[in-house]
C-alpha cells in the first residue's frame, strides 16, 4: 500500500516547498495583522473604515475564488490598465510569490482580529503609567505593548497558522509545485491515486502535530514570567 | 471594467450560487446528524468509543479538506473493483456524491468537536439536579444536557456553517458548477478575469453576512431567559430599530 515506486522523495520535496510557502505567507500575515489591528484601533475613521473593510471583505469570501482573483486578475488588471495609457506590458506572477502574497492577505485579515483581541487585553492602566513616566508614544509601544502582545495573540497565532498551512493546498491550483501538486503529478505517472493522497494526507496531518506540540512550547515560553493561580 | 458582462452572467452565477446552497444546506444536514452520536461517544469515559472518534475527528481537521475531497474523488478509483462488486462505483463515480460525503465528513468532525465543547460546559450542577430528581441517563441527555449544549456551542457553529459554506467552493476542483464552478467556465470563455470573480465574490460575500445575521437573531431568541428583564419605561425610550 505504501509503495511509492520511487516518488518518495518528490513528495519531500513539495512538503518543503509548502512549509516555505506557508512560513512565508505567516510572515506577511502577521505584518498585515499588526498593520490591521492598529487601524482597526486607530482614531482615525478612515483608517478604521479600510481596515474594517478589508476584514469583512477576505472573511467573506472563499480562498480559492481570491486566490483565482489575485493570481489571474491582477495581471489582467495591470495589462487593461497599462493598454488605456497606451503601453503595452505583459505581467506574468510567479506562483510562489502570488501564492504567498494571496495567503498572506487572507490570513492578515484573521490575524488582524487575532492582534486586535491581544492589544486590547493589555491593560490599560500600564500604558497610561508608561505615558506618565514621560515615554513616547511609541516608545510606550515599543517597550511595553509589543513585547506583551505576543502572549495574547499567540494562541490565536496557532490557530491561523494551522488554517493557513492546511490552505496551501489550494496553491496548487495555480501550478506550484508543493505537496498536493507533487502530489497529483505522482499519480498522473503511477495511477495510484489513494495512495499518495493518503501519505500527503498524513505528512500535512504531521506538520499539525509538529505545530500543535510548538505551539504549546512557546505558549509556555511566553508565559514564563506570569504568576499562575 | 466590462460591468455589462457582469451583469448579463449574472444568471448563470445564481445558478451556480444554488447548487453551492443545495451541496452545502445537505452536508450540513448529514454532517450534523453525524456529529451528535460522535459526539456522545466522544465524551464517553470509554476508550473504546473515544478513541476511534478522536482519531476520526484528529484526521479530518488536522489535513486540507483539498486532499479529502482528491481521497474520496480519485482515490476511489484505486479501489474501482471492490466498489464495483459492492455495487457502490456509480456513486463514487459522481463527483456530486463524493463532493457531498467529504463535506459530510469532514464537518461531522468539526460538529462533533463543537457539540463535545457544549456538552463539556453543561454546568454540573444541573446534571447533578438531574439525577437527584431520578432522571436515567437518556433522559438527562435528552433533556438537559443537549438542549444547553446546542445553545451554547451556537456561536461556535454558526462559524463552522460559514466556513463550510465557503469551503464548498473546492469542489469546483472536481468539476462541479458551483458558484466558484460557473465562474469559472465563464472567466475561461470571456477573459474577464476580475469582473466576474468580483462579482462572485460578491454573491459569497452577501450570503456570508446574511447566515450570520440569522444565527445572530436565533442566538437572541434562545438566550431570552438571560438578559434581564425590561421594564416597561426602558422599553418605550428605545427607539424602533430596523433589524
Amino acid at each position: 500500500m505504501f509503495d511509492l515506486r520511487g516518488y518518495g522523495w518528490m513528495l519531500w520535496e513539495g512538503l518543503q516547498l509548502t512549509l516555505l510557502v506557508g512560513l512565508c505567507a505567516l510572515v506577511l500575515a502577521v505584518l498585515l495583522g499588526l498593520l490591521g489591528a492598529w487601524g482597526k484601533l486607530s482614531r482615525s475613521a478612515v483608517a478604521r473604515g479600510v481596515a474594517g473593510t478589508y476584514t469583512t471583505v477576505v472573511r467573506g469570501v472563499p480562498e480559492l475564488l481570491l486566490i483565482l482573483l489575485i493570481f489571474y486578475g491582477t495581471p489582467t488588471l495591470i495589462q487593461n490598465t497599462a493598454a488605456r495609457w497606451g503601453h503595452t506590458v505583459r505581467v506574468d506572477l510567479d506562483p510562489f510569490v502570488a501564492g504567498t502574497i494571496t495567503l498572506g492577505f487572507i490570513y492578515g485579515a484573521f490575524a488582524t482580529e487575532v492582534f486586535r483581541g491581544a492589544f486590547q487585553a493589555i491593560p490599560r492602566g500600564q500604558i497610561e503609567a508608561a505615558r506618565a513616566v514621560g515615554m513616547s508614544r511609541f516608545l510606550a509601544l515599543r517597550r511595553i505593548v509589543l513585547p506583551q502582545v505576543w502572549r495574547f495573540a499567540l494562541p490565536g497565532l496557532g490557530n491561523v497558522w494551522m488554517v493557513l498551512i492546511k490552505a496551501t493546498a489550494l496553491i496548487s491550483v495555480i501550478q506550484l509545485d508543493e505537496l498536493m501538486r507533487k502530489s497529483q503529478i505522482a499519480v498522473g505517472a503511477t495511477k495510484l491515486p489513494f495512495t499518495f493522497y493518503f501519505t500527503a494526507s498524513l505528512m500535512y496531518l504531521g506538520i499539525t502535530i509538529v505545530s500543535m506540540l510548538l505551539q504549546q512550547r512557546f505558549e509556555a515560553w511566553s508565559n514564563r514570567g506570569v504568576r499562575r493561580a | 471594467m466590462n460591468l455589462e458582462l457582469a451583469y448579463n452572467s449574472l444568471p448563470q452565477l445564481f445558478t451556480g450560487l444554488l447548487v453551492t446552497l443545495e451541496i452545502t444546506a445537505a452536508a450540513l444536514l448529514l454532517g450534523l446528524a453525524l456529529a451528535v452520536p460522535l459526539a456522545l461517544l466522544r465524551v464517553s469515559r470509554n476508550p473504546l468509543a473515544w478513541m476511534p472518534v478522536y482519531g476520526y475527528i484528529f484526521y479530518f481537521r488536522g489535513t486540507p479538506l483539498l486532499v479529502q475531497l482528491f481521497l474520496v474523488y480519485y482515490g476511489s478509483g484505486q479501489f474501482r473493483v471492490e466498489l464495483e462488486s459492492l455495487g457502490l462505483w456509480t456513486y463514487f463515480r459522481e463527483p456530486y456524491f463524493c463532493a457531498i460525503l467529504t463535506l459530510t465528513l469532514n464537518t461531522a468532525a468539526y460538529t462533533a468537536e463543537i457539540l463535545r465543547g457544549g456538552i463539556q460546559a453543561v454546568p454540573h450542577g444541573e446534571v447533578e439536579a438531574a439525577r437527584a430528581c431520578g432522571m436515567s441517563r437518556g433522559l438527562l441527555y435528552r433533556r438537559i444536557i443537549l438542549p444547553k449544549a446546542f445553545r451554547l456551542a451556537l456561536p461556535a457553529y454558526s462559524n463552522e456553517v460559514v466556513f463550510l459554506f465557503q469551503a464548498t467552493s473546492l469542489v469546483s476542483i472536481i468539476t462541479l458548477l458551483d458558484l466558484t464552478g460557473v465562474a469559472r467556465v465563464i472567466v475561461a470563455r470571456s477573459f474577464a478575469v476580475y469582473e466576474i470573480y468580483i462579482t462572485a465574490g460578491l454573491l459569497y460575500l452577501a450570503c456570508t453576512y446574511l447566515v450570520l445575521w440569522v444565527f445572530r437573531r436565533v442566538e437572541h431568541r434562545l438566550s431570552a431567559h438571560l438578559r434581564p428583564q425590561e421594564d416597561e419605561l426602558t422599553r418605550r425610550a428605545r427607539a424602533p430599530r430596523l433589524v
